[in-house]
């Protein structure tokens, strides 16, 4: 029997009829075609599956479909808004800290509910906010470069706001 | 990897939960964050047939800190780290917490979670496929404990960091079952075994986490891990003692990561009451511990040094309660300082 | 003209598709109808296959299709000498995690719960568990080729006489050393989409580093025409060396796909990616050196061991590779080496980052500085006092151009304050240096012929758009914006202008594939020559219409104008229909080919490289003398990269390979369990997971201050030499100086951990060597050493002793190159 999942995914109401054993990470890349979010290990190992729930970044590897049910979900195809990039891809493109680019949504994710929450944080406190997300390509500094020109990048304030954002 | 089909409840009670867990309370499982028994779910280490989904009761999210600290099981990690009186009552509740897995889990993971974690094991934490490779261990599927197989017990580590902290500092929970409800100091839910670790019953839940108020105790948590994040400890310690002036009144240790439960320390209890922390006084403890600490070559690094390690781990903790300046030790080791977004 | 694109830090040509969550990984196509496929993985390290029932299986509902080896008669692999693979085990598996069957069904969790539905009767042997254990028992053999028994290969090569060299040297140093394999870990588990395609013919969408040699490895399994496969290379999520074979499960996703006429997806599991490996070899080395007075090198004998896991993939290249470039980087007259790689029961080790020479690199490196300690000399200055010399030859025949070595000494010296810290620091600090070089792509390929490696073509139309074509695979190193950067530089437009079409197997030119840093210098080369053209045509044409002098025209700002008197000119859309009008239909190409190796001895085919880099570095550590627990706060590199052509990519690989190299030198190991023998024939990936695997993660990782030394190199393209590679190799031994600097104590292996650390302390203390490290190198049955007489004492580059040497000299060269060993594979 199939699970009919009623939500908001990046800020629009989303309904699907689910395999009701699926992880929120398999509706969003197999229901939904959102492949943005990647999986690395599948097992919240990594951090390649990170989405906001609610605002909060989680490993969509491990939410069950069932808990999903009413929930708002950003994935990385909802950061930008109105063809804008967020500041914070702005700053990763510009600066490398996208090689391959597989942890890349995972950890924009992270950053972003980092920014929304401590707007000027410090560069330890991005090491530990983004500690959940392994990247095997930079060596993480480009990636620290990038918040960090993101904080200061125009656009940021609004980006605040919840929406997703982008001014 | 996929998830094996179960049947998926959510009540809004506890009251329901637990009724709802009585019914089959063999193959029911509690599901909060989700963290280590989706991941169990997906390597078939854990295949209940039916989930009942705990995140839908409010109760269980509750942060009271009246009198005492009662913190309900489904509190997330996060909020807990992220609580101003947590962090200045509970030192090393906080820092223990602030040192699980990595702050994306910890949005997920829960306090009740964590203290009723499943013991870890590198024969036991791996795919079906992987376990049937080494035709299956005592803990599931299997007959033999690979870790000593002789043992005829199951060696699986106690990997809560939140239990060994929250032991020292006087920790009682509550068990709620369709039967009634019951407390007990928390130490009482554990038994050093890697498979009946928890001495909760299958058609219990845990609700609650006591905490007694904090008055003249200091508390402190070392972890010891390969990485910065993500790593389970490999040994901890977790020390709390009340003071008056430099001197100790009572203290607790309990060691985690080293047996198949958090290991109270009663010697060290004993040696510090009474006592003023000298640094041959903190080597004597450190030797207590040592003593007690059993691990075993089923986690990351090699048992001889974990064991080493509890020494010094020990006696970092000491000389933080003592009021030695720690911090530089502390982010050599945790190789950051324990920062969070408020 | 100064340049506008080249050099100038910018936004990577696929920068906003990577952040926006477009770039279109293997496991990201979805396609109607597809189906979906799990394999069956041996549960037993090595044993007969005696039996499948795949009956209960095939009985699931929605499943469409179950294979065995039976499906599978044609071996392939890598190397033209070690084609030992089958898609699906057909008579043995070899280790656990061999594919042994598959399912494809509708979905994933329907081919997951049956295939756990195969029943398969094995019959088990012997589990050879170790390099030890492949010498100890040559029977049963894991494969029936190879040298002897389970020798894969052994080899062994004299550059001159060394045995008097050394004996003749005011000290000798013998040092044992051991190098644990680890593996690549991208973050992408490795996926494969294959598709019939309307007319018929087969399409593999495939996270591969190298598509040209996996289009080649279907048409052999697969028994069809390499012509009627299209393989298109999606950009991987990270690579490293381990996408550099063709795997089983894109052999087998080809197979279903065209029996069932609809597309089929597999995409691996963490767990199966850990069996895929291709990873780092163990190396067991023993470095032999004789040393003056002053420091120099007299000799070197290298012996080194290699625990090679189950199949041959890359091994004997690997192999050759722990002795090829000792001589690149430092002075050493003489030089014998002999190395020898064994078949073990585990996944099968490969080419990663640096493929088969951080492992010597570190010996060598650990090696100098107790000869600096002995000889009472600064490390750096022994180093500088040794560095080969420019174009020159080397003792085994490697042509070397540019080497800014002793430039990144200097560098990374004053900028870590090398001076104030060496054996300066209070006990428990350190600071430690080391070197390295690394191949520009290697100088031949893997199977041999005259063909270009790396070819381009460009298209322009009237739109003034331009459209660049090659085979060459993004892997995240930033492949597609060398490109287009380069394109763009020579035509005088924006990156943004070019559209680049890269591996696809149809629709572009071969080039040999993202490894060996063979990219950025020969897809370079190609793409400056189709650039070149492309503008010698619109130069004709604009040079006709406005008459202007051609040997006066710029290309630049999207224009095309007169040096003398820059208003005069036209747009570049506009110049390109000159063109088109004067010349018709506008494209053009451009290739690239190594120059010819001097090395014709038997395995001088691995080594040669149109140039090398080189990379100094220094590592700060901070060791407990209690608990041995170690971290590093601070690290400085400096890279001879010849041009830097996107500052910005170029910093990110060097990060990035100090990022790797902190990982293999402190916590990163791939190793196993086995089983007590009396209880059981288990042999184990110890922890397949990402969690026990341990990658280093944000808070692990130092500040890192990256210097590049820039020299152009007249082999690279505006000078570019390779950076992928090369800044790992001196980390790891760089962090062992630097424990020694800190405390004393010697950790002869790798990874260098808290409990080895302890221990050697402890030895220390109880008066025993300060050493924690391997005792001995095995006696192993070296084969007759090929004796190649070095350039300076008249060598011709050939073995005195190789039973192929040419009779006369006249010979063709498709058979003079087979002499020199080209046969024998190379690559990465």
């Amino acid at each position: 029997m199939k699970l009919r999942l009623t939500f908001t995914v990046n800020g629009e109401p989303a309904e699907a009829l689910v395999d009701p054993d699926k992880t929120l990470l398999e509706v969003l890349r197999e229901d939904l075609q959102l492949t943005g979010t990647k999986h690395g290990c599948e097992l919240g190992e990594c951090g390649a599956c990170a989405v906001l729930v609610d605002g909060q970044p989680l490993l969509s590897c491990l939410v069950v479909s069932h808990e999903c049910q009413g929930r708002s979900v950003v994935t990385v195809e909802g950061l930008t808004v109105d063809g804008r990039l967020h500041p914070l891809q702005e700053c990763f493109a510009d600066l490398g800290a996208s090689q391959c680019g597989y942890c890349t949504p995972g950890i924009l994710i992270a950053a972003k509910a980092l920014l929304d929450r401590e707007p000027h944080p410090t560069r330890d406190l991005i090491r530990e906010a983004l500690s959940g997300n392994l990247c095997r390509c930079t060596g993480y500094q480009q990636i620290l470069d990038a918040v960090e020109a993101a904080i200061v990048r125009p656009g940021h304030a609004s980006a605040r706001d919840g929406r997703g954002g982008q001014s | 990897m996929r998830l094996p089909s179960y049947r998926y409840r959510a009540p809004k009670t506890v009251e329901d939960a637990a009724s709802w867990l009585a019914e089959s309370p063999g193959d029911t499982m509690l599901l909060a964050g989700g963290t280590d028994l989706i991941p169990n779910m997906k390597r078939r280490q854990q295949v209940p047939a039916t989930v009942i989904g705990l995140r839908g009761i409010a109760a269980l999210s509750r942060l009271d800190t009246r009198e005492g600290t009662d913190i309900g099981a489904g509190v997330t990690l996060t909020t807990l780290v992220r609580d101003e009186r947590i962090r200045s009552k509970y030192q090393g509740l906080w820092q223990s917490a602030a040192q699980i897995a990595t702050p994306l889990l910890r949005n997920m993971g829960t306090i009740g979670g964590n203290i009723c974690l499943d013991t870890r094991c590198t024969y036991y934490d791996q795919s079906f496929e992987w376990r049937q490779a080494i035709n299956f261990c005592m803990k599931k599927d299997g007959e033999t404990c690979w870790v000593a197989t002789s043992s005829d017990r199951c060696l699986a580590v106690s990997s809560t960091d939140a239990a060994p902290a929250l032991m020292a500092l006087g920790a009682t929970v509550r068990l709620v079952s369709a039967l009634g409800t019951r407390d007990l100091a928390l130490g009482g839910l554990y038994a050093n075994d890697g498979m009946s670790y928890l001495t909760r019953r299958p058609d219990e839940i845990l609700t609650t986490v006591h905490l007694p108020e904090p008055a003249g105790w200091r508390s402190t948590y070392w972890k010891l891990r390969r990485r910065g994040s993500f790593d389970f400890p490999v040994a901890s310690v977790a020390a709390a003692a009340r003071f008056d002036g430099d001197r100790i009144i009572e203290a607790r240790i309990v060691l985690g990561a080293v047996a198949s439960c958090p290991l109270d320390v009663p010697a060290a209890g004993t040696r510090l009451a009474g006592q003023v922390l000298t640094d041959d006084l903190i080597a004597a403890v450190a030797d207590d511990a040592y003593a007690l600490a059993k691990p075993m070559d089923n986690t990351d690094f090699e048992l001889v040094w974990r064991k080493k390690t509890v020494r010094s781990l020990v006696a970092s903790a000491l000389r933080e309660l003592r009021g030695d300046d720690m911090r530089e030790a502390r982010v050599r080791l945790a190789r950051h300082p324990l920062l969070v977004v408020s | 003209m100064s340049r506008r694109v080249i050099g100038t830090p910018r936004r990577r040509v696929d920068g906003r598709a990577k952040v926006t969550g477009q770039t279109r990984f293997a496991d990201d196509i979805i396609l109607p109808r597809m189906a979906h496929c799990k394999l069956l993985r041996s549960t037993v390290p090595h044993a007969k296959i005696v039996h499948v029932d795949t009956s209960k299986a095939a009985a699931v509902d929605g499943v469409h299709l179950v294979l065995t080896g039976h499906s599978f008669p044609i071996a392939y692999g890598i190397l033209p000498v070690s084609h030992d693979e089958h898609a699906l085990c057909r008579d043995v598996v070899r280790f656990v995690g061999d594919p042994v069957a598959a399912v494809v069904a509708r979905d994933e969790a329907t081919a997951e719960r049956a295939v756990r539905l195969i029943d398969v009767e094995y019959e088990v042997l012997r589990t050879i568990s170790s390099p030890a254990d492949s010498l100890a028992y040559p029977e049963p053999r894991i494969h029936d080729y190879g040298d002897f028994g389970n020798v894969h290969k052994a080899v062994a090569l004299q550059f001159g006489d060394v045995d008097a060299a050394i004996a003749g040297a005011d000290h000798v140093f013998d040092d044992v050393f051991f190098f644990e394999g680890n593996t690549h870990l991208p973050i992408e588990q490795h996926a494969t989409v294959a598709t019939k395609d309307p007319d018929g013919k087969l399409v593999v969408y495939s996270s591969t580093q190298t598509p040209h040699y996996l289009h080649r490895a279907l048409a052999k399994a697969l028994e069809m025409p390499a012509a009627h496969i299209r393989v298109v290379a999606t950009p991987n999520g990270g690579g490293f060396g381990g996408k550099s074979d063709p795997f089983n499960h894109e052999v087998v996703v080809a197979h279903a796909a065209m029996r069932l006429d609809r597309p089929v997806k597999i995409a691996l599991t963490r767990e199966e990616v850990f069996y895929c490996h291709r990873g780092r070899h163990p190396v067991l080395m023993r470095f032999r050196t004789g040393v003056s007075k002053d420091g120099t090198i007299t000799g070197l004998d290298l012996q080194t061991l290699l625990d090679g896991g189950a199949y041959g993939s890359y091994g004997v290249a690997s192999t050759f590779y722990t002795g090829a470039l000792q001589t690149v980087t430092y002075d050493i007259p003489t030089y014998r080496f002999r190395g020898c790689r064994t078949f073990t029961n585990k996944p099968p080790c490969g080419p990663k980052r640096g493929h088969g020479t951080p492992q010597s690199r570190f010996g060598q490196e650990v090696q100098l500085d107790k000869i600096a300690e002995k000889l009472d000399v600064d490390p750096a200055q022994l180093r500088l006092g040794i560095v080969q010399p420019p174009d020159s030859l080397t003792a085994n025949f490697l042509r070397v151009g540019t080497i800014g070595l002793a430039d990144c000494i200097k560098k990374v010296v004053d900028r870590s304050g090398w001076r104030d810290k060496f054996r300066k620091l209070p006990s428990g600090r350190g600071v430690g240096l080391a070197c390295s070089s690394y191949l520009s792509g290697a100088g031949l390929p893997i199977n041999w012929n005259d063909l270009p490696h790396s070819g381009v073509q460009l298209k322009l139309d009237r739109s003034g758009g331009v459209t660049v074509f090659c085979g060459a695979t993004e892997i995240g190193q930033g492949s597609d914006d060398v490109l287009v950067a380069i394109v763009a530089e020579v035509l005088g437009i924006e990156p943004f202008d070019v559209r680049a079409v890269t591996g696809d197997t149809d629709l572009t030119p071969v080039d040999l594939g993202s490894y060996s840093s063979r990219v950025t210098l020969m897809m370079g080369n190609a793409a400056i020559q189709a650039a070149e053209r492309a503008r010698e045509l619109i130069a004709a044409a604009v040079s006709a219409r406005l008459d202007i002098p051609k040997d006066r025209l710029v290309f630049a700002d999207r224009r095309v104008f007169d040096s003398a008197d820059p208003d005069r000119g036209t747009s570049f859309r506009e110049a390109v229909c000159m063109a088109e009008a004067k010349f018709g239909t506008l494209g053009t190409t451009g290739s690239y080919t190594p120059p010819r190796s001097p090395a014709k001895f038997k395995g001088g085919g691995v080594g040669p490289s149109p140039t090398y880099s080189y990379t100094a570095c220094v590592v700060e550590v901070d060791v407990d003398l209690e608990t041995g627990w170690i971290t590093v706060p601070r690290v400085w590199i400096a890279h001879d990269i010849g041009c830097a052509l996107n500052p910005v990519l170029v910093r990110g690989q060097v990060e990035g390979g100090v990022y790797m190299g902190l990982g293999e030198a402190l916590m990163e190991e791939q190793v196993f369990r086995r089983l007590p023998p009396k209880l059981s024939h288990a042999l184990v990936h110890k922890f397949p997971s990402m969690l026990e695997y341990k990658s280093p993660t944000f808070l692990d990782m130092p500040e890192v201050f990256t210097d590049l030394i820039e020299h152009p190199d007249p082999a690279g393209p505006f000078g570019a030499k390779e950076v992928g590679q090369g800044p790992l190799l001196p980390v790891m031994p760089a962090v062992a100086n630097a424990v020694y600097d800190a405390v004393g104590v010697r950790v002869d292996s790798i990874p260098v951990t808290p409990e080895k650390i302890l221990r050697a302390l402890a030895a220390k203390a109880a008066g025993k060597s300060a050493r924690s490290g391997p005792a001995s190198f095995p006696d192993v049955p070296w084969p007759e050493t090929l004796l190649v007489t070095p350039p300076w004492a008249g060598g011709d580059g050939r073995a005195a002793n190789d039973p192929k040497r040419p009779s006369h000299r006249k010979v063709d060269a498709g058979i003079e190159a087979k002499a020199a060993g080209m046969d024998k594979g190379t690559g990465a």
